[in-house]
């Protein structure tokens, strides 16, 4: 049934009117303007290369986020899904995981490529890469809180974005100091990256048990 | 919630606990009273504080005058972590006791909060130009308060975006409770990044070890600041009630064709 609802939803997400795709263009149109407004000196963007790629993959995360739970409240099989035997948390960490798979994942996967456009050394390249491979569900999972909010409002995807991004803002910290920390070399590597872990477990499981709650009393 | 929409029904004696509370005509016979003995002794207060501040507080010997913003600026800055800790409290009423006036409450202190917020960091920007020649620094402590406004924007908007105020009320302390349980990460991930960056030594906001000539007018100004504040809350709840009294009031009428 868990994995039945994740195939689900990742079949959904692939084919027409899916995020994953649309995701990743946004992140690669995000990352290809940034050039034109910092100009084009490969120094400048080797070293801020880190922090735009995260602050991409970071708004790329946002714009997919309202239609986790929308689709199902508009056709009507939200409804269905909280009757189901399954408990609820397990269908909101069901819909979590397959939402990262299909926009997170890319997001990460694509990273080192865009990297290169801006001229990231390649063990930046790993950490930077590293890095968004553990915090990238913090990222989804914290945006799950806000999808399951504002699921069945008209202006859902409006606020959305105003509601998680002031959560975000520790995971975007951690993750661009542990790959600050390897362009550097002036501080260590591993006490950011285990706070970007940490977060984003306490993301999986605040996440996961915040959106239960409220869909139950969004049903209710 | 059908409680407080619902018309005035007569106030039953008993107690004030938090139980008799949830009778909305009881609270607003309690708010009643309450608001002009606040409202007084916010106004009191803040005369005797500010006489102290302006005539009988020393001026700082590094700072001059400047420094009196500070007693507008540090109380403001209690009240704004104060009234986010007091709202996750009515979001537990909300979602634990399903107390009817915890809804009101919180919707009350969001625009509330953020007001506070907002004069801290507007007086903090204020006292900054001339102590340390910008408006604006990143530091740690400046950087998580702005977080807050922005979390108590964020909860404004979805005050605003849920019709259903029962459902507005339930989303809006889920958000509180998460935005609350993050906090602390906020503020420990912030200062981590700021010590990353520049050393804490750039922007110190210690200063010298407060006298009691200049403690005692903080402290009378925290107290007024804190009486404005309930007197403001208790307004907003007091409105909030009233609004929705008003609006099932027209349903009805609109229901039986008046």
């Amino acid at each position: 049934m868990f994995w039945a609802l994740v195939r689900r939803d990742l079949k959904l997400a692939t084919r027409i009117g899916g995020g994953g795709a649309m995701g990743l263009v946004f992140f690669l149109s995000l990352v290809t303007v940034m050039p034109f407004a910092v100009g084009p000196d490969l120094n400048l963007l080797s070293r801020i290369g880190a922090a735009i790629l995260w602050v991409a993959a970071m708004l790329a995360t946002l714009l997919g986020l309202d239609r986790i739970f929308q689709a199902e409240e508009e056709d009507g099989s939200l409804d269905l899904l909280l009757m189901s035997p399954l408990p609820l948390p397990l269908i909101v960490l069901a819909k979590g995981l397959a939402h990262w798979l299909a926009t997170g994942l890319p997001l990460v996967l694509a990273a080192p490529l865009l990297g290169l456009l801006l001229a990231l050394q390649p063990v930046v390249l790993g950490a930077v890469t590293l890095t968004l491979l553990v915090g990238t569900p913090a990222l989804t999972f914290l945006g799950v809180v806000g999808a399951a909010l504002t699921a069945g409002l008209r202006r859902g995807g409006l606020i959305l974005p105003i509601l998680v991004m002031p959560l975000m803002v520790p995971v975007l910290i951690f993750g661009v100091a542990a790959s600050n920390a390897v362009l550097e070399a002036t501080t260590p590597f591993a006490p950011p990256l285990m706070l970007l872990i940490a977060a984003s477990l306490f993301a999986v499981v605040a996440g996961v048990i915040a959106g239960a709650a409220s869909l139950r009393h969004a049903g209710g | 919630m059908t409680e407080t929409r619902s018309a005035p029904p007569p106030a039953p004696s008993g107690g004030l606990s938090l139980i008799a509370l949830a009778n909305p005509t009881r609270f607003l016979a309690l708010a009643k009273t309450l608001i002009p003995i606040l409202t007084g002794i916010a106004v009191l207060l803040a005369t005797i504080g500010l006489y102290l501040v302006f005539a009988v507080a020393p001026e700082d010997y590094q700072q001059g005058h400047t420094v009196k913003i500070m007693y507008v600026h540090v109380p403001a800055a209690w009240i704004a972590m104060g009234g986010y800790t007091l709202m996750a409290l009515s979001a537990l009423g909300t979602l634990v006791w399903k107390h009817p006036l915890a809804d009101v409450s919180q919707k009350a202190m969001a625009p509330l909060g953020a007001a506070f917020t907002l004069i801290c960091l507007v007086t903090g920007a204020l006292w900054g130009r001339p102590m340390w020649g910008t408006w604006w620094v990143w530091d740690a402590r400046l950087t998580s308060v702005l977080v807050l406004f922005l979390m108590y924007c964020g909860l404004i908007a979805l005050w605003s975006a849920i019709e259903d105020q029962t459902r507005a009320a339930r989303a809006a302390a889920l958000l509180t409770l998460v935005g609350f349980l993050n906090i602390p990460i906020v503020k420990f991930s912030v200062d981590w990044w700021n010590t990353l960056h520049q050393p804490a030594s750039v922007v110190k906001m210690g200063g010298p070890s407060i006298h009691p000539s200049m403690l005692w007018p903080l402290l009378i100004m925290a107290v007024a600041f804190l009486a404005l504040f309930i007197a403001l809350h208790l307004m907003g709840m007091r409105n909030e009630i009233l609004r929705r009294r008003v609006q099932t009031l027209g349903m009805r009428a609109a229901r039986e064709g008046v």
